[in-house]
């Protein structure tokens, strides 16, 4: 790594303020950054930590029924504390990384990234999750912007991320053998007024909503309501892991298999 | 460079690094605690596998900074005072959890962390926590086999391998 300063705030307002300077970063988990910066990707002047902010830790419900995540709260947190009330978002983050990667790695910095094999993108694409930071409101729609690109603004810090609760959700991952991010995965979540599914894994322009399936899992919530739909295996991601046709036909597999858990 | 002070296996400690210093190495250089193990320095292999404030974390992707004001355990905490193994060590002795010995101070953290979460775990729950742990003699199976035995569970049916 080269060399850069260090600085952990304790409030949100200390941090926008550390960040103003030139080529300051912000550090979360580190589970991606740090080895980033090993390999020499990235020379911040500066890290600022969020670890030390309490205001972005911890889980709570708002009145519009809504699960309110603190950006700065890990994996593993949200696997144990989210598991009665949205048990396919708990399962989501119970199966990122392994134990000691999801005790630090956070929704925030996940979300912040937004690389296209992570996990959380679809959860919050799905859910129609909004994205609170430290100046304003994004909607999940709106805030992914395509292979680690976000809405994000220079400085901008995600200090919070509400997710509506679904009747009922599943996501399932097809696991790249060895560094098990997803190679493909599918989130599926069943609302009063229609069914959302986001995929991660598989587009080149990142996560991605698949509106065909989900006009036909909204008339008719079941497996078979896919039969006959593809996606073309254009724009889809071709490395040495899998085709882009072999990642198109898995988005349709893993799509039925979790219209089926979550049915 | 940054002030630091943690306490590590309950002695306070204090230090000077500078921002990029990892955790792991704080604790091996500084501390000269070199129980902890630097594998793949990528978080892939789970050699550097310490407690901080009673969780598991890779401390080749954690900075030291971080760390300030944490309660740290490392592998030199495990056994008592005197030297007596505690029941888990004494289970990979005993059950040969290790071969060449690279991976098992990064084995028996994250074996202790998952049976302070789960005590009486399934063979495949073991198997599942060990996901982030890469021993590259073992086959993995008498590792298995010892955080079993060591969470009171009968591994007689297991056969040697």
């Amino acid at each position: 790594m080269y060399a850069f300063d260090f600085e952990k705030p304790s409030s949100i307002a200390e941090a926008v303020a550390a960040l103003k300077d030139e080529d300051a970063q912000a550090l979360s988990g580190g589970q991606t950054l740090l080895p980033t910066l090993k390999q020499r990707l990235a020379s911040p002047s500066k890290l600022v930590s969020l670890g030390g902010i309490a205001e972005m830790q911890g889980i709570c419900h708002n009145d519009a029924g809504q699960i309110c995540i603190g950006a700065a709260t890990p994996h593993a947190r949200v696997a144990a504390e989210v598991a009665a009330n949205y048990p396919a978002l708990a399962a989501l983050a119970g199966g990122i990384g392994d134990p000691a990667v999801r005790n630090r790695g956070t929704i925030g910095g996940s979300l912040a990234n937004n690389d296209p094999s992570a996990c959380y993108p679809s959860a919050a694409l799905a859910s129609g999750a909004v994205i609170v930071t430290n100046a304003r409101q994004i909607a999940a729609d709106d805030y992914f912007q395509g292979m680690f690109a976000t809405a994000l603004e220079e400085g901008e810090i995600i200090t919070e991320v509400r997710f509506p609760v679904p009747q009922s959700a599943a996501y399932v991952k097809f696991e790249q053998p060895a560094s098990r991010f997803a190679l493909v995965g599918v989130f599926v979540a069943r609302f009063a007024d229609g069914v959302r599914v986001a995929v991660t894994g598989a587009s080149e322009n990142g996560v991605f909503r698949w509106a065909e399936a989900e006009a036909a899992l909204s008339a008719n919530f079941a497996a078979d309501a896919l039969d006959g739909l593809a996606l073309p295996a254009d724009g889809m991601i071709a490395d040495l892991h899998g085709s882009a046709a072999y990642r198109a036909h898995l988005v349709g597999v893993l799509t039925k298999r979790a219209v089926t858990n979550a049915a | 460079m940054t002030e630091i002070q943690m306490t590590v296996n309950g002695k306070a400690v204090r230090g000077t690094v500078e921002g990029r210093t990892l955790l792991v190495n704080f604790l091996r250089e500084d501390l000269r605690l070199t129980g902890t193990h630097v594998g793949c320095d990528t978080s892939q292999c789970g050699a550097c596998t310490v407690h901080v404030n009673g969780v598991s974390v890779k401390a080749c992707t954690m900075l030291a900074a971080e760390a300030d004001g944490a309660d740290v355990r490392t592998i030199e905490g495990m056994a008592a005072a005197d030297g007596t193994l505690s029941n888990l060590q004494q289970a990979f002795q005993d059950h040969h959890g290790l071969q060449c010995g690279f991976c098992t101070p990064g084995m028996v953290m994250t074996a202790a962390a998952l049976l302070k979460e789960n005590p009486k775990p399934t063979e495949a729950e073991v198997r599942q926590y060990l996901e982030g742990n890469i021993c590259r003699c073992t086959g993995y199976h008498n590792i298995v086999k010892a955080i079993l035995a060591a969470s009171g569970q009968d591994v007689s049916a297991i056969a040697a391998e």
